[in-house]
């Protein structure tokens, strides 16, 4: 269809008339923008997943065995634990697929700029990454249950109440990676690694993963301070679909501050982003 | 307003005043550009080009003004201005988890350029470009000028109206701009408006149609590079390379050649052709092609240069020397007379070049500052 050598093929700019520039589709920006990262994030998917798993599947494997064989922990102790490893698998997946690959998109590469000059609202951007790494997400939260059923023979409660479950799961993953997108834009590049000690470390031990959060009434300034950190509602919200023998938060109480949370999260994070694409 | 005529970039009275900060990068900016017109910004580093494009690029938000892409109000509607433009920016933004075709072909995407048009589109640029053997390799190992190729192939694949390039041979070698002007020129001949920023006024005269010269935020003056250079007044310059004879010096000859009607100064830049070493200043400017600093410089001490302050040419007995004499009105017709002038002292003149004055000699007249 091309002649080489002819600068009217080259410039390209020859194929378009100045006319009326129409408004592209904006769905279709999003689809291209997904495929870019179903693309890349194939290629890295068994690394990337294997780097985000480890921590939950340690976990499990210390508190769900280890100490269960040794007798320190007792016999219930896996149907607290393993709705809370899945929750934390499945947040903490989420903000780090996000949050550090931002932060170097915005700095180190700049690679996100073409995107950002992309026909289509900036946001969009922002809300196609965050649908990318909720998809991360659920994956991780997914392989948590053969590797609880390989680790522990058994997964504590079966699959439990699906539709919770897949519903907790969903919302825990968008909530993983609005903070992500939170984190990512409003921390400066320099200040990341501050992130990873002082934010990372209390959200993993706040959120109610390895113990049941009615049962903190004894801690009641412990309790009011989880009872902030989103991940809590995932750990009680996956306890109540598949462990509802251990004490737990109502899943309508969960669900509705994961929707509050998913809300409020949305707002900042595309703020954050706003100001980190413009200036 | 109809979108398909009219002026393919129009700032209006454009400021630009990032927080925080006590003065406007951009300080009232005004300026249209032509259909397939090549426009340059030329200015030193700093002098607010960068944010202007940033501004028409829909990247930085204006503190007031208007500016306009394709007839589209970048602030009112970036989406649909962004359909119509392309950037090639200073530093490689190119996607390093994508390889150099998938970063083509997904631009083209992004941009809803049909998949089998972006595939096509991108082999036949990248084997245009030369890059057709790295096509399947990642952004990471890029050559600057490499980078560069990428980035403009990458611009071109959804066929803009507009193009900007940012400082666009800011760092590549001699063959790497080269390839970048030849790229400018053919997208002149296909009709594309591009905006150029640069700080090198070689590039400026080069490429640009018309330019527009910057400092510190504001546009001192737009027009076409060599009217720009024609208006500059008495800028002329003579380079006179003459053989001396015993009991000569160069003084001598610069006392007797000020007499020669319309010779406004003479500096001695040098002894014979190791010119290196005469007069600092001088010898650069005969270097970088540009007399104008020089000439300014003498014209402005009147004869001094050539009594006082003289190199290791004026003191050469026997010998040749190099005088810049900087003339008022034709320099080509002040040849003879000097000839005949240097002839009267017995010497003999071996060459002469007539300097042109440049872009860079437009900005010091302008500001009374170098480019740099």
């Amino acid at each position: 269809m091309t002649t080489t050598g002819d600068p009217q093929v080259v410039a390209a700019g020859a194929a378009v008339l100045p006319g009326r520039v129409s408004t592209p589709s904006a769905a279709r920006v999003f689809a291209a923008m997904l495929q870019r990262d179903v693309v890349v994030g194939a290629r890295e998917l068994p690394s990337g997943l294997a780097q985000l798993i480890l921590q939950p599947v340690i976990l499990l494997f210390i508190f769900g065995k280890v100490l269960p064989e040794l007798g320190y922990a007792r016999e219930g102790y896996v149907d607290v634990l393993f709705p809370g490893t899945v929750a934390l698998s499945v947040v903490l997946t989420g903000l780090q697929s996000m949050a550090l690959p931002l932060v170097l998109e915005f700095s180190y590469s700049m690679e996100i700029e073409d995107r950002l000059l992309a026909p289509a609202n900036i946001n969009l951007v922002a809300l196609e990454k965050v649908l990318f790494a909720a998809l991360r997400a659920l994956i991780a939260g997914m392989v948590m249950f053969p590797i609880g059923w390989l680790m522990l023979g058994d997964v504590p409660g079966g699959f439990g109440d699906i539709p919770l479950v897949v519903v907790v799961v969903v919302l825990g993953a968008f909530v993983g990676s609005l903070l992500g997108l939170v984190l990512g834009t409003f921390m400066s590049p320099n200040r990341i690694r501050l992130m990873f000690s002082l934010i990372l470390t209390p959200l993993i031990f706040t959120g109610s993963c390895q113990y049941p959060w009615p049962a903190l009434d004894r801690l009641r300034w412990f309790q009011v301070l989880t009872v902030l950190n989103p991940l809590t509602h995932v750990s009680e919200g996956l306890r109540a679909a598949l462990t509802p023998g251990v004490p737990h938060i109502d899943p309508a109480v969960s669900l509705a501050a994961l929707v509050v949370f998913v809300a409020v999260l949305t707002g900042l994070g595309l703020e954050g982003f706003r100001r980190r694409s413009l200036a | 307003m109809d979108e398909a005529h009219g002026p393919r970039v129009e700032v209006v009275d454009l400021h630009k005043r990032y927080p925080r900060r006590p003065v406007d990068v951009v300080a009232g900016l005004s300026f249209a550009v032509a259909p397939g017109e090549v426009f340059g910004l030329l200015g030193p580093n700093g002098a607010g080009k960068t944010t202007t494009v940033g501004i028409l690029t829909t990247r930085v938000l204006p503190t007031s003004g208007q500016a306009r892409v394709a007839a589209i109000d970048v602030v009112a509607e970036p989406a649909r201005a962004r359909a119509a433009l392309a950037v090639v920016p200073q530093r490689n933004n190119l996607d390093r988890s994508l390889t150099l075709r998938q970063n083509l072909v997904f631009h083209a995407r992004y941009h809803l350029v049909r998949r089998r048009v972006a595939e096509a589109r991108a082999d036949d640029l990248l084997d245009r470009f030369g890059l057709a053997s790295e096509a399947g390799e990642g952004a990471d190992h890029l050559s600057g000028g490499q980078a560069q190729r990428v980035m403009i192939a990458r611009a071109l694949m959804h066929t803009p109206q507009v193009l900007f390039l940012d400082e666009p041979s800011t760092g590549l070698d001699p063959a790497s701009r080269l390839f970048v002007w030849e790229r400018v020129r053919e997208l002149r001949v296909a009709g594309t408006t591009v905006v150029v920023t640069t700080h090198d006024m070689h590039e400026a005269a080069t490429v640009c149609d018309r330019v527009g010269v910057v400092d510190r935020g504001r546009l001192l003056v737009t027009g076409r590079p060599a009217d720009l250079v024609a208006e500059l007044p008495g800028e002329r310059t003579l380079d006179a390379r003459v053989r001396l004879v015993d009991g000569v010096t160069a003084a001598d000859l610069s006392a007797r050649l000020l007499r020669v009607d319309h010779v406004a100064g003479i500096e001695v830049v040098g002894a014979g052709a190791a010119a290196g070493g005469g007069g600092g200043g001088g010898a650069w400017a005969a270097w970088a092609g540009s007399p104008g600093a020089a000439a300014w410089a003498a014209a402005s001490g009147g004869s001094g240069a050539a009594g006082g302050d003289s190199g290791n040419g004026a003191d050469g007995e026997g010998g040749t020397v190099r005088l810049r004499l900087s003339v008022q009105g034709d320099a080509a017709a002040l040849v003879a007379p000097v000839a005949a002038a240097i002839g009267e002292l017995g010497s003999a003149l071996e060459g002469v070049t007539i300097g042109e004055p440049s872009l860079e000699d437009v900005f010091i007249h302008l500001t009374g500052r170098a480019l740099r």
